[in-house]
């Protein structure tokens, strides 16, 4: 069990007030007939997965209802920080992520 | 050589107070080349090794284990055994497993306690009901046994379920699977261990692979946390760390490891003589030979590797079990824990040579793979000494995932295991 800071209500709740959403970051190809079978299966199916920092996305559901992002270690739990969606990419870019 | 277990060794050795029992493996220190390799020292992965050494007459042969022996998933999971698998594929695989089960014991001399008490699949809603007679129909083409029974049947066969219509969510019936059960875990582990052991694989533990050795496409070593290991073929079965591995070889891989929860009561007299799971309230329970009531339910919904969940889901669990079984609301728990299992998005595992050379991978098992260990290990095994995939794991390439040939179990049998 851990608590999260949900970016747009402003406060700290219990994790079961949120739902995972996966991975974040993982954008459809822009032109899906331009790319082979490999690359739609891996945009589909293929996830990092990590054992330590994982960027992923949440969803406030018994609060808000909006989608933010969260940089969680998948070995302790530890939290490191939650974005909006928008200042997210710009922590996960800034840190380099981004294939 | 291994001297077998018998009645007459059992009394010889009682008279002699116990004492003069061999180390049932050997433990191994790491040589410096092996013709194969497994990672991952589970019941999969000693299976692997064992049917390699007796059916494919590979004598070299390591497993590695980062931990100890049975410490992962092996040790951490509900024991049920069973086939009634929609899909032809996934029920072929896992009946090819059963039937090793059936004569596990006498193939490893060692008691696995399998014990075909047979599995309860309940239905609560009228579509679970239609779902249960097409997964039953598709068995029994399949060879498999089943059989589709209504709530009164089920009432008869298991007294102290909650069988009333005032229900939350009523029994309307089940599919019954008679030669499903359970088995014992870490005996599991043992018994392969030990045969293994027997046809001189060596079992190295506190050894973790850190890193892969690849030149022109083909794996040619490990790096471990006790040197360096030569092999050319390496197969990797460690369940929810399967993409950590991967990685190390460029793989990227359709697997997120999640948590799972279950846990034991204190030991009781016999109450449950047979396997309960449901989808609809999420829950599954038998009781083990010691008495323990032995729980289990959903994943965690989160990636994550801590070997721990949230309270939060074993309340869920706790509310279903009590749902089918209200006499169990005062039934005090003994222990609870956590195992990483590698979820896949079509609930299937994955038996699969990769793009790197000799390199191969069995993962993917998520919730369900306790009960595939002999088979899974034995077509994993003919996968590596052959380099193509048995007939019965043909279908579970990781090449699905870019073909489209999704093997959906999800909605038929994957949800509960």
């Amino acid at each position: 069990m851990f608590v999260l800071f949900c970016p747009h209500c402003r406060e700290k709740r219990e994790e079961e007030e949120f739902g995972y959403g996966g991975e974040a970051f993982t954008a459809r190809p822009a032109e899906p007939e331009a790319i082979d079978d490999d690359a739609w299966g891996d945009y589909l199916f293929m996830r990092k997965n990590p054992k330590g920092w994982h960027w992923e996305v949440w969803s406030h559901n018994t609060g808000c209802r909006k989608f933010f992002v969260v940089k969680r270690n998948t070995a302790t739990n530890a939290i490191a920080g939650t974005w909006t969606l928008a200042d997210g990419r710009k922590a996960y870019d800034a840190e380099g992520c981004a294939p | 050589m291994r001297k077998d277990y018998s009645s007459w060794s059992l009394f010889t050795k009682g008279l002699r107070h116990n004492e003069g029992w061999e180390p049932a493996w050997r433990s191994a220190e790491p040589k410096p080349s092996y013709d194969v390799v497994i990672v991952g020292a589970g019941g999969h992965g000693l299976a692997t090794a064992y049917y390699l050494a007796k059916e494919h007459g590979v004598r070299n042969i390591a497993i590695l284990e980062k931990g100890y022996l049975g410490g992962g998933n092996t040790a951490r999971n509900t024991t049920i055994v069973r086939s009634n698998y929609l899909w032809d594929e996934a029920a072929l695989l896992y009946e090819h497993a059963l039937k090793l089960w059936e004569s596990l014991t006498q193939e490893l001399n060692f008691n696995v306690m399998f014990s075909q008490r047979g599995v309860f699949n309940l239905g609560h809603t009228l579509q679970d009901m239609r779902d249960i007679e097409r997964r039953v129909n598709a068995n029994n083409l399949n060879g498999i046994d089943a059989l589709v029974l209504d709530a009164a049947e089920v009432k008869q066969r298991i007294p102290i379920l909650n069988t009333a219509k005032t229900a939350r969510y009523p029994v309307l019936g089940a599919s019954f699977q008679p030669r499903g059960g359970v088995a014992r875990h870490d005996a599991v582990a043992w018994g392969f261990a030990r045969a293994a052991s027997a046809w001189g694989v060596d079992i190295i533990e506190n050894c973790e692979v850190t890193g892969m050795d690849i030149a022109n496409g083909r794996i040619v070593g490990l790096e471990t946390t006790r040197g360096t290991i030569k092999s050319e073929r390496v197969g990797c079965v460690a369940a929810g760390h399967s993409s950590v591995l991967a990685k190390m070889a460029g793989i990227r891989m359709p697997i997120e490891s999640h948590p799972l929860q279950a846990f034991v009561s204190e030991s009781m007299k016999p109450v449950l003589d047979t396997v309960v799971m449901s989808n609809a309230v999420h829950g599954y329970v038998s009781q083990s030979d010691k008495g323990e009531l032995v729980i289990g339910a959903g994943i965690d919904h989160y990636t994550s590797y801590t070997q721990r969940g949230s309270p939060h889901i074993i309340e869920h669990t706790a509310a279903a079990i009590i749902e089918l079984f209200p006499m169990f609301s005062r039934v005090r728990m003994n222990r609870q824990w956590g195992g990483i299992v590698d979820t896949t998005p079509d609930a299937c595992p994955i038996i699969s040579k990769t793009k790197v050379k000799g390199l191969y991978f069995n993962c993917g098992w998520g919730t369900g793979g306790f009960k595939a260990t002999p088979g899974s290990g034995n077509v994993f095994a003919y996968t590596i000494a052959n380099d193509e995939p048995h007939p019965l794991n043909r279908a579970f390439d990781l090449r699905r995932f870019a073909t489209g040939h999704l093997i959906d179990e999800h909605g038929a049998a994957g949800v509960a295991h």
